[in-house]
């Protein structure tokens, strides 16, 4: 897959922690390193991670030392990369898409005194292979809300990616907020089979609005779409995704899913640097600040946007779920039980779509 | 003013001397996109050229590596190599590799989890098939319909690619794998695993099919009649009709070559280096071996040779990105640099550049 | 079936999006009828692109960055060109090479460009012709481009038909020895046509990045010139046949994007595939009938030129 965000499905404890792997004593300087499967320039997924990268060196200055590759396929290039990077004498090697999870785990084995953080994957064969992830359904949920309020047509366009766990997972949180808040919603999905293809999620976009869908949310990595709802002189509004995308502010983008990794980043380098790291398994979301909600623009109506903000504090407080039952599968039958809250393991292996939802995932 | 006079035979000096000057114009002209990118020109062109080779830090890891990337570069040329001599342009080899990779690995997970010694040697036969089968298509419409087979090969690329997405998230994910697509990793199934033969070579299967390809295409080439017809059939298209070659049967002889090796490359490093069908699991090798194959001159010997440097200057590019900080588009450039003055300069070769006198350029 | 399908939006939308195929693809076609195959297509689209890009960012006009996409395309094809015709050196593997090279350098050229609008390129202004219903839709509403796109499909058609050039052009690409022994200079008409051909890609790859997306990232053209090309084998080295094939192209693709969004439950991948399996059998129909459009390639198509006398 070209690269990112599959959730594991193993190991749920979220930030749990998984002891013994403990280093004693602290680092003078830690040499961080990063492997991004596609270019930095795409604005998207991997120039997110190399801002992370960016801000590890701006929060500790001389004491790190960062090195990086981009555009590395998955698979045995990835593998030799990785040793190359353990061999030039990396200290923490962060793997930056899911396709790397094998290569990162058999690397990991032949280089205990070196930590690996790999994203987005379950497979932590090794005391020195942590996981991370984000939890981005938090932020379909306002984006969902949003596109329930706004829509004019009744209307909404999702343009997925592949039909993954992490992508459905998406398209049931928008769906869902956007149909209680408006009950007569209809969700259009276009599969791309693409994360980066700037023409053809161009006509993706172009194909939804043909539809008479007015709020487009994307799960591709380029502004494209955002370009496409801009030519319609605002009748068509969507959202940026993965960075801010704020040059189409404030319309076509109303709001934006910002991918935020600093946090962790900073937090993982820096426990190298004291002496506190351990294993873990991280899926942080709106509370930690890793999942943003970008600037929700004067476009959205004042009393949708203060619902928006909302409900996207109430998440970052741990009050409000988004996947809260009732909720039904697309058969009919029952997911969640009045109150009950999803698991993450549902989640991690969603495969189904909500009631209401029509279309078929591809198998 | 220059002239260009046609040698009647390749210089044997230029053919040899001809690589080792594009490869110093390449380090001239990268040296200065490097200085320009503000990096140590020197430095980034240690860095390429010598230490995947002799770094004391990692070219014990690199060398062997250099065959693990050069191998199914290798593979595919010298199928390719073939057809390109008798004038069959097989453009598509990284469809045949993706369809060699999934008949292979389809057959091997099919009987998952077996322990069976035959599994690999089936596994090896499906994955030549693959290959074959798909590079049979545009044979089969070439030499039916007429039908252009650069266009058709190219064109099952992307119907090969969308079937390696539909089969990794179906039919081959991996069952334990919760959802996420992709197959079993091959190499922790022993029984279809093509691992590294001896530690710290990077020899594997793939590698030793590379060595026999080219050895079997040297002697197909010099020895056999075979390489004969396919040589003039290229050269003299109506006098091979006169020899007695059949086109028919050459159109499906080297397109079947040339897919059944791509198949296998496609095979060797999914059950290998790879591990597993992912949507993403080609990376370029068919293409990339075109340029191989014209760079080693659609010679076997060249096109190991060819095969080799083109490796270098990937592992070579990659140390040089995060030792340097050089952005991996210039890599990229820089090999295009090396490809542009390997063609310029081939000119030498085969022709001699001669003053032109007025009285002789009539 | 595909209730709530528009064809009016449909067509227009098609149309948008087959420009870039359709003047790479005219320029490559007049290439190949002058007997050179240049594979580079895709290298010097994305020059294109993000020279397009930079120059009509900088200057802040769509039309100079279309000039200044033309020119990048070009001088991609210079160097394809100096290549081939000079050094003669093989066509497919300098065409292979150019795209290598074209994808790196465009993405070291655009790295201070990513994330920025580029200014916007107008729609013609034609009025009342564009509330016509039906055609105005289809017709009468669209960027210029678009326009100059199908003008440039009859000016070659014309060119090619009708006039000298095109006649001498097609005599390099037939016969270049018989065009020697002319008197015609193979070798500049050619350098011409490897220009105007990159020009054209140029031109379609400055369209990807400056209206259809619009934006510069890494790869934006993503495989784009792969497919002009095919369109150009398809076409048979005929102008209108090759705006048909883009429209073909761009019509299955465009399609099966509606019909997901209208909800026809048809499997994706199968669906995302049928555009290259249509074009396959649309060749194969062609080609087989009496062989006569697969006879049409220019006879000294992809071999070099070396005037030993």
């Amino acid at each position: 897959m070209n690269r990112r965000t599959l959730l594991a499905t193993a190991a749920l404890g979220l930030g749990l922690a998984f002891g013994s792997s403990a280093s004693a004593q602290g680092m003078d300087k830690v040499k961080a390193c990063f492997i991004y499967v596609g270019p930095i320039g795409d604005l998207g997924w991997t120039y997110q991670h190399h801002q992370g990268a960016l801000a590890v060196q701006e929060e500790f200055g001389d004491k790190v030392e960062i090195a990086y590759q981009e555009n590395v396929p998955e698979g045995a290039d990835a593998e030799r990369v990785l040793t190359q990077m353990a061999l030039s004498g990396c200290n923490i090697i962060f793997t930056t898409s899911f396709g790397y999870m094998d290569p990162t785990n058999n690397v990991a084995a032949k280089f205990p005194d070196i930590k690996f953080e790999h994203s987005t994957g379950y497979k932590r064969e090794h005391p020195n292979v942590s996981t991370y992830n984000a939890r981005f359904y938090e932020g379909r949920a306002v984006q969902g809300h949003i596109a329930g309020k706004m829509t004019k047509t009744n209307k909404i366009g999702y343009i997925g990616s592949f039909p993954i766990p992490e992508v459905v997972m998406g398209i049931n949180s928008y769906y869902l907020h956007a149909k209680k808040v408006n009950p007569d919603v209809q969700l259009s999905v276009v599969w791309a089979f693409t994360w980066f293809d700037p023409a053809k999620e161009a006509d993706s976009a172009k194909a939804l609005i043909d539809q008479g869908v007015d709020v487009i949310a994307a799960h591709t990595d380029s502004t494209a779409p955002l370009a496409e709802a801009a030519k319609t002189n605002g009748t068509v509004i969507g959202f940026g995704q993965a960075s801010d995308m704020a040059d189409y502010k404030p319309s076509p983008r109303v709001a934006s899913i910002i991918d935020n990794w600093n946090p962790y980043y900073i937090k993982r380098v820096g426990a190298l640097l004291d002496g506190t790291y351990e294993q873990i398994d991280s899926w942080a979301g709106i509370p930690e600040g890793e999942v943003e909600i970008g600037e929700i623009t004067d476009a959205v109506p004042a009393d949708v946007k203060a619902e928006a903000e909302a409900m996207r504090d109430a998440i970052a407080a741990g009050t409000y779920h988004p996947f809260t039952g009732p909720i039904n599968k697309q058969d009919g039958t029952e997911w969640l039980a009045d109150g009950a809250v999803a698991p993450d393991g549902d989640l991690l292996g969603m495969n189904f779509f909500v009631e209401g939802i029509t279309g078929d995932i591809p198998k | 003013m220059l002239r260009l006079e046609k040698r009647p035979s390749p210089s044997r000096f230029w053919q040899g001397a001809t690589p080792i000057l594009a490869v110093v114009l390449t380090m001239i002209a990268g040296g200065l996109m490097f200085a320009a990118l503000g990096k140590n020109p020197f430095e980034a062109i240690r860095t390429i050229f010598w230490d995947p080779l002799f770094h004391p830090q990692f070219a014990s890891y690199s060398r062997p590596q250099l065959l693990v990337k050069a191998g199914p570069l290798i593979l595919i040329a010298i199928g390719l190599s073939l057809g390109f001599r008798a004038g069959i342009w097989n453009i598509g080899a990284e469809g045949q590799y993706i369809m060699g990779a999934l008949f292979g690995a389809g057959v091997g997970l099919a009987f998952y989890p077996a322990d069976l010694w035959f599994i690999f040697p089936l596994m090896v036969i499906a994955g030549a098939f693959g290959g074959w089968i798909w590079a049979m298509i545009p044979a089969i419409l070439k030499t039916k319909f007429n039908t252009n087979e650069i266009l058709v090969s190219l064109l099952m690329v992307y119907i090969a690619q969308n079937f390696l997405s539909s089969m990794s998230l179906g039919l081959l994910r991996n069952p334990e794998g919760g959802g996420f697509p992709g197959s079993r990793n091959l190499s922790q199934y022993p029984a279809a695993s093509n691992p590294e033969l001896i530690a710290g070579t990077g020899m594997h299967w793939g590698v030793i099919a590379a060595f026999m390809a080219v050895i079997a295409a040297y002697i197909l080439l010099q020895r056999h009649i075979l390489g004969f017809h396919i040589k003039l059939a290229g050269q003299a298209p109506r006098a091979a009709r006169y020899a007695g070659v059949n086109p028919t049967g050459l159109v499906l002889l080297c397109m079947g070559i040339s897919g059944a090796l791509a198949g296998l490359a496609g095979l060797f490093e999914v059950s290998g280096p790879a591990g597993q069908i992912s949507i993403d699991f080609n990376v370029g090798y068919g293409f990339t071996a075109i340029i191989v194959a014209f760079l080693g001159r659609l010679n076997p010997i060249g096109i190991l040779l060819a095969g080799l440097l083109m490796a270098l200057t990937y592992i070579g590019g990659e140390l040089a990105q995060f030792m340097l900080g050089l952005p991996a588009a210039a890599i990229q450039a820089f090999q295009g640099m090396l490809l542009f003055f390997l063609l310029a300069v081939d000119l030498l070769s085969n022709y001699r550049i001669r003053l032109a006198h007025k009285k002789e350029a009539i | 079936m595909f209730g709530g399908i528009d064809p009016a939006l449909l067509i227009a939308s098609l149309m948008v999006a087959s420009v870039p195929i359709i003047l790479a693809a005219i320029g490559e076609l007049v290439v190949e009828r002058a007997g050179v195959l240049n594979l580079g297509v895709e290298g010097m689209m994305i020059m294109g692109a993000v020279c397009g890009f930079i120059v009509s960012v900088q200057s802040g006009s769509a039309v100079l960055g279309f000039v200044g996409g033309a020119l990048g395309g070009a001088a991609m094809a210079l160097i394809f060109g100096l290549l081939t015709q000079f050094m003669l050196a093989n066509q497919v593997a300098s065409g292979l090479a150019l795209t290598l090279f074209g994808l790196g350098l465009s993405s070291l050229m655009g790295q201070s460009f990513v994330g920025i609008r580029p200014p916007s390129t107008g729609a013609v202004p034609l009025g009342p012709l564009a509330d016509i219903p039906f055609f105005g839709r289809v017709l009468f509403s669209h960027d210029w481009v678009v326009y100059a796109s199908i003008a440039s499909v009859a000016a070659t058609w014309w060119v090619l038909k009708a006039t000298r050039t095109g006649l001498i052009l097609r005599a390099v690409g037939e016969s270049h020895d018989a065009a020697h022994a002319l008197g015609y200079k193979v070798r500049r008409i050619r350098m011409l046509a490897i220009l105007f051909g990159g020009a054209m890609a140029g031109l379609g790859g400055a369209y990807i990045s400056m209206v259809r997306v619009p934006q510069w990232t890494d790869g934006i053209t993503s495989g784009a010139g792969w497919i002009a090309l095919a369109i150009v084998v398809f076409a048979a080295w005929r102008p209108w046949r090759a705006l048909i094939g883009a429209y073909l192209f761009g019509g299955i693709s465009v399609l099966q994007l509606n019909l997901q969004a209208a909800g026809a439950r048809i499997p994706v991948e199968y669906l995302s595939m049928s555009p290259y399996v249509i074009t396959i059998l649309v060749l194969v129909i062609m080609s087989s009938g009496k062989g006569k459009a697969a006879l049409s390639a220019p006879a000294n198509l992809g071999q070099n030129f070396h005037a030993s006398r």
